[in-house]
């Protein structure tokens, strides 16, 4: 790590790039001001600014953080917390392969990776993560390389593979921190065997960084990443509201912060405010979608390349998306994340991820979830590429319909790869469902 | 203009069909015509046929069908699940499932009180188990529809299709024929294939009575026979099949 580098960064991220973000911030947030409503869909929140903010801010500061500090790759679901305090930059491949996804992206960095020889079967956030890497365009302008990759497999197998061959390409080490699958609930070993590993990571983490791990340090990042599940489990609750206060396709989006930045000072900031405002919005009986006549589950990660025709089609009906069990399943780990012994902890948390748990439990949490939101229906997204999300479905769909009359339909697209969404039959399907609670709305 | 006349339009992926049904429902006029490429043009030419040249109110339009959003001056719009329960019912008062073959997806539905769809399957996004599955491998074999029931039925026995993947499928066709099977074993070997298809596709609705058949293909009797043995339950075709969603869209117009 060079002087220069670190130099670099400094200024860059530290110091002018967020000068600069913080004047475009009170520029958007002015035109935010005067910016009408889009009925049925009601006003853009304030806080999308401060989102775009953070999100820009998090990705200007990777394009220099190679060189200058320890720069980690890593999964969504594995303990970034031991990491946070060795002072690593921490890129999430998913994330970045979503921000492709909307920004429509990902088929040029899938075919790029099909290119190399990975197959089409394989999921569309592997192919555009190793996409971007070998055609080395992407819309965050650059990514630091890695000085550690750390998967953890509590999320899919997929990962596995998926770091393997990053490692092969980037020859950097790789810490894979395997999850048992939770039949049922956890057993004492499973417990002791993630520990473990998670122990193994602080000390590659420590070796890749060249700094010791300092244990009230993790603890508090881990205090941090336990306020801000809260807080976005706090957000999401608000969509219990009738009418909900903000469109759930939106809080897809928020949900990024809690991804990347769990465990910093500004995630607990960004939510803070959030809530604050989904509160006030509640309060004034302000609706996310104006009239709201249906109310709907999402099962599954959302169709990236289709959030706006979703939105419309959605917005047509009245309906709104009121809680999804993929925003859900971030802040299920608060109560997880006890505080008194950090590895403990973090082997409960990241063992009892919603992927890493049996149908029953899901159809136990959806059924609740269903209640609890007063849920007319569940969309079903069975996604090409999310195998062991996808699983199930049309069993879970049948048990809710039948044990809870909660009606549901599977709708089958991809997350990022716009090739496996057909989104006329998409919206055929969806159309014919919402028609049986709001007759005569399609039009 | 006749008081509560109304017209049903079902632009479909194959075919255009539309009808002009009377307040007492009923069916006064019809057309059924492959779908041309523009549907706007189309449906203000037959119209005009139909009607005659706009001049004045014309009566309410209900369109369905993947071109429904494209149906100029439509009143309503429904999805070909709504457009078939609805006009299922009309034609087959007691139906309680209806199974719609279209040209490209095919619908399984639960009919439940004044004909509305409580719970419905379709295939997936390709275009297995649908019209156009058979239509691809009969101008394969050069054969026509009409030519179907009779080949079917000069059969010893039906030829292995394993897939109802609409290309793979003439992918072994091929195979088949070099291999020296007959024509009538391979089209009925086709037949069985989508049955079976439509059959998984039924039980998803748990059909636990007799079954409406709708859409085009629902004429092809060896096919409902087919799907009959699978299900376990009688599958008719509807009255006039092919218009049952142009009838479905007619009456939500009128609503």
């Amino acid at each position: 790590m060079t002087v220069w580098r670190r130099a670099r960064h400094l200024l860059e991220a530290r110091l002018a790039g967020p000068a600069v973000l913080a004047v475009q911030s009170r520029r958007r947030l002015a035109k935010l001001a005067r910016k009408p409503a889009a009925p049925p869909f009601g006003p853009p929140l304030r806080a999308s600014v401060a989102l775009r903010g953070l999100m820009e801010r998090y990705y200007l500061e990777g394009r220099t953080a190679d060189g200058a500090r320890p720069v980690a790759w890593i999964t969504s679901g594995a303990p970034v917390e031991v990491l946070r305090p060795l002072g690593y930059y921490v890129v999430y491949p998913e994330n970045h392969a979503a921000i492709c996804g909307a920004r429509h992206a990902a088929q040029a960095a899938c075919e790029a990776a099909e290119r190399a020889g990975y197959s089409r079967s394989l999921c569309s956030y592997a192919r555009t993560d190793l996409g971007t890497l070998f055609s080395r365009t992407t819309p965050v302008g650059r990514v630091p390389k890695p000085d550690l990759l750390v998967c953890c497999t509590n999320i899919c197998q997929t990962v596995a593979g998926w770091y393997r061959a990053l490692a092969h390409e980037l020859r950097v080490p790789l810490v894979v921190v395997d999850t048992p699958f939770l039949q049922g609930g956890e057993r004492p070993h499973d417990r002791t065997y993630v520990r473990r590993q998670i122990e193994g990571l602080a000390e590659a983490a420590e070796r890749a960084a060249r700094r010791p791990l300092r244990l009230a340090a993790l603890e508090e990042t881990l205090g941090r990443s336990q306020e801000t599940a809260a807080l976005w489990g706090e957000c999401l609750e608000q969509g219990r509201r009738r009418p909900a206060p903000w469109f759930g396709l939106e809080s897809f989006l928020y949900m990024g912060p809690m991804v990347i930045l769990r465990g910093t000072p500004e995630a607990i900031r960004f939510y803070r405010a959030l809530l604050a405002e989904l509160r006030e919005r509640a309060e004034r009986g302000v609706a996310g979608v104006e009239g709201e006549r249906v109310r709907l589950l999402w099962d599954n990660l959302p169709i990236w390349s289709e959030l706006r025709r979703l939105s419309d089609l959605l917005g047509r009906f009245g309906a709104n998306l009121v809680a999804a069990t993929y925003t859900h399943a971030w802040s299920d780990c608060a109560d997880l994340m006890q505080p008194g012994d950090p590895f403990d902890a973090l082997a409960r948390t990241y063992l009892s991820v919603l992927l890493n748990r049996d149908l029953a439990t899901r159809a136990r949490d959806l059924a609740a979830m269903a209640r609890r939101f007063r849920a007319d229906g569940v969309l079903f997204h069975a996604d090409r590429s999310c195998k062991p999300y996808s699983l199930g479905q049309h069993g879970l769909r049948e048990k809710l319909a039948r044990e809870h009359g909660v009606p549901g339909v599977v709708i089958e697209a991809d997350h990022s790869d716009p090739r496996d969404v057909a989104w006329e039959a998409t919206a055929n399907r969806l159309e014919a469902f919402l028609e049986g609670f709001a007759p005569g709305s399609g039009r | 203009m006749t008081d509560g006349r109304r017209v049903g339009i079902d632009a479909g992926s194959t075919t255009w069909k539309a009808v002009v049904i009377e307040g007492d429902g009923r069916v006064v006029a019809s057309r059924v015509e492959a779908a041309e490429p523009r549907v706007e043009a189309q449906t203000r030419r037959v119209l005009d046929e139909l009607l005659g040249p706009a001049a004045g109110p014309r009566p309410p339009l209900g369109a369905t069908g993947y071109g429904r959003r494209r149906v100029p001056d439509a009143t309503t719009r429904i999805t070909e699940i709504a457009a078939h329960a609805g006009g299922a019912a009309r034609v087959v008062p007691d139906a309680r499932f209806v199974l719609d073959v279209g040209g490209q997806d095919a619908k399984a539905i639960r009919l439940g009180p004044g004909g509305r769809a409580v719970e419905f399957a379709m295939n997936d996004r390709c275009a297995a188990g649908t019209g156009r599955f058979l239509e691809n491998a009969l101008a394969r074999l050069h054969l026509d529809w009409a030519d179907l029931e009779r080949t079917v039925g000069a059969a010893a026995r039906p030829a292995r299709i394993s897939s109802t993947c609409a290309v793979f499928a003439e992918t072994e066709i091929v195979g088949l024929l070099a291999d020296g099977v007959p024509v009538s074993e391979v089209v009925r070997g086709l037949v069985e294939a989508l049955a079976e298809r439509l059959a998984a596709l039924l039980a998803q609705v748990r059909p636990d009575g007799p079954i409406t058949a709708t859409g085009g293909v629902a004429r092809n009797r060896a096919l409902l026979e087919a799907i009959a043995a699978r299900v376990g339950w009688p599958v008719r075709a509807a009255p006039e099949p092919q218009l049952v969603g142009a009838l479905g869209a007619a009456w939500a117009a009128g609503r």
